[in-house]
């Protein structure tokens, strides 16, 4: 199946996605890697209000190249997101529904996903020329201290997605491979 | 003896920086669209049209072709017959590097300390290897490695009972451990023998050959190939989706070892295999 979603993902709108559907996303998502969820975890635990409403919100795993003059932005494809795996289920818990990186997750971020209905998007790792043209405004929306790896806040317009683990736990990465290879061999 | 002027190494660097980071290589770049071709699995062929798009658009804007413009892996072979005037080798490769990342809008990776994990800001240091070879060129090569791969790879010492069998399971294994985590499709890097730190090295190495270029030996050329079809029944795809195309290739570098050893290492790379070369 092929959607198209616009932010904010509310449950009730992820509840439909199945994993290797296809996504075409807008509106405005967040940017964290590990160092930015690091600090928004321990925020989380300190009972303090995060930079960004976390209600909903989306968050895409990515440190992007510096913009050159006139650009909105460099090249923005996904990083690996089992480094997130340790913060993720405390941003779950506390509202975020979508998340969108590359590579598997953990049992403990799977399971919380599925407890709140999170979804895990796939972006083309390594596309991030094509990727950055889906991104129409980029802001630092806090740790600019952190350079790349500093909060964005990005407005996307159909930005292509692939659904890799949806809310009921089911994961591309197992049934893509298992579909290919009872077809082929 | 012939003199080349650190500045110009400066210079060099710094071009090949950007280069590297924004063109991919033919060699690459051709496997990718045989692959493209001969892949039947639609979810795997969409994802290499979308990784040949990106290459196009990168190749055509100078735009970097993936956000991870690496540690910036400096090779440099010095001919014995060469004075470098003008300052130290090392700071012009490294002020080359500091150049090339800041000019080229290029990402800046590097933490200064691991564990205390500060930004140096420029991308230094450079990771450089230095040889020495017979006459008076200079070769550089840089190439930048992504560590989405880099962290997928592994070494293990095996035993030499393992044998040549030993090496084939522990090569599938790390791509099997690997899976989905460096964006496959991938290039495969082998080193054999040396010692632990050679090993390692000669994987890296590995990843600098062109890709339609196998070992010059024949065993070796053989077992590259079998190791890269092996890989392809794995049904990891593009992004592990599911799909033939794992790998566009193994290459393979080896050296003599200890009576004792047989170390392997398996240094992964992701589809954008970049290294750019120049002689001066």
């Amino acid at each position: 199946m092929e959607y198209r979603l616009t932010t904010p993902l509310t449950r009730e709108a992820l509840a439909p996605l199945k994993k290797g559907d296809l996504v075409y996303l807008s509106g405005v998502i967040y940017t964290a890697r590990d160092a930015a969820h690091k600090r928004l975890v321990a925020l989380a635990k300190e009972g303090k209000e995060l930079p960004f409403p976390i209600e909903n919100a989306t968050i895409y795993y990515v440190g992007p190249t510096p913009a050159k003059p006139g650009q909105v932005i460099g090249s923005a494809g996904p990083t690996t997101s089992y480094r997130m795996d340790a913060y993720s289920p405390t941003l779950i818990a506390l509202g975020e529904t979508g998340m969108i990186g590359k590579g598997r997750r953990s049992q403990e971020v799977i399971d919380a996903m599925k407890a709140h209905g999170a979804v895990y998007f796939g972006a083309i790792g390594g596309a991030g020329a094509l990727l950055a043209k889906c991104i129409k405004k980029a802001e630092i929306v806090a740790y600019e201290d952190l350079g790349a790896e500093a909060v964005r806040r990005l407005e996307v317009e159909d930005m292509p997605l692939v659904v890799v683990i949806d809310s009921l736990g089911g994961n591309l990465y197992e049934t893509g491979r298992a579909d290919y290879l009872e077809e082929t061999v | 003896m012939r003199e080349i002027s650190v500045e110009t190494v400066k210079r060099t660097v710094a071009r090949l920086c950007v280069e590297a980071n924004c063109h991919l290589p033919e060699d690459v770049r051709a496997r990718l669209r045989d692959f493209r071709e001969q892949e039947t699995w639609p979810v795997a062929r969409n994802v290499l049209d979308q990784i040949l798009e990106n290459e196009r658009i990168a190749d055509s804007q100078e735009a970097p072709i993936c956000q991870d413009t690496g540690m910036a892996c400096v090779f440099v072979e010095v001919g014995q017959e060469v004075h470098f005037a003008g300052g130290s080798l090392a700071d012009a490769i490294n002020e080359g590097v500091r150049w090339g990342y800041g000019e080229g809008y290029l990402r800046k990776s590097v933490v200064g300390d691991p564990l205390e994990r500060k930004n140096t800001g420029d991308n230094t240091p450079a990771m450089i290897y230095y040889d020495l070879a017979p006459g008076d060129v200079c070769r550089i090569t840089v190439a930048p490695k992504g560590f989405g791969s880099e962290n997928m790879s592994q070494i293990k010492m095996l035993r030499p009972s393992d044998g040549v069998e030993g090496v084939k399971d522990f090569v599938l294994q790390v791509v099997e451990d690997a899976g989905p985590n460096p964006c496959p499709p991938i290039v495969v890097g082998v080193g054999i023998g040396g010692t632990f730190d050679k090993a390692a090295l000669l994987a890296k190495q590995a990843l600098l050959r062109p890709l339609d270029q196998p070992n010059d030996q024949p065993f070796y050329a053989a077992l590259e190939q079998e190791l890269l079809e092996k890989i392809n029944q794995k049904g990891i795809g593009p992004q592990g989706f599911g799909g033939r195309t794992t790998a566009l290739a193994v290459n393979i570098c080896t050296m003599p070892t200890h009576i004792a050893g047989l170390p392997c290492a398996v240094n992964i790379n992701c589809h954008v295999t970049r290294h750019k070369s120049a002689e001066l």
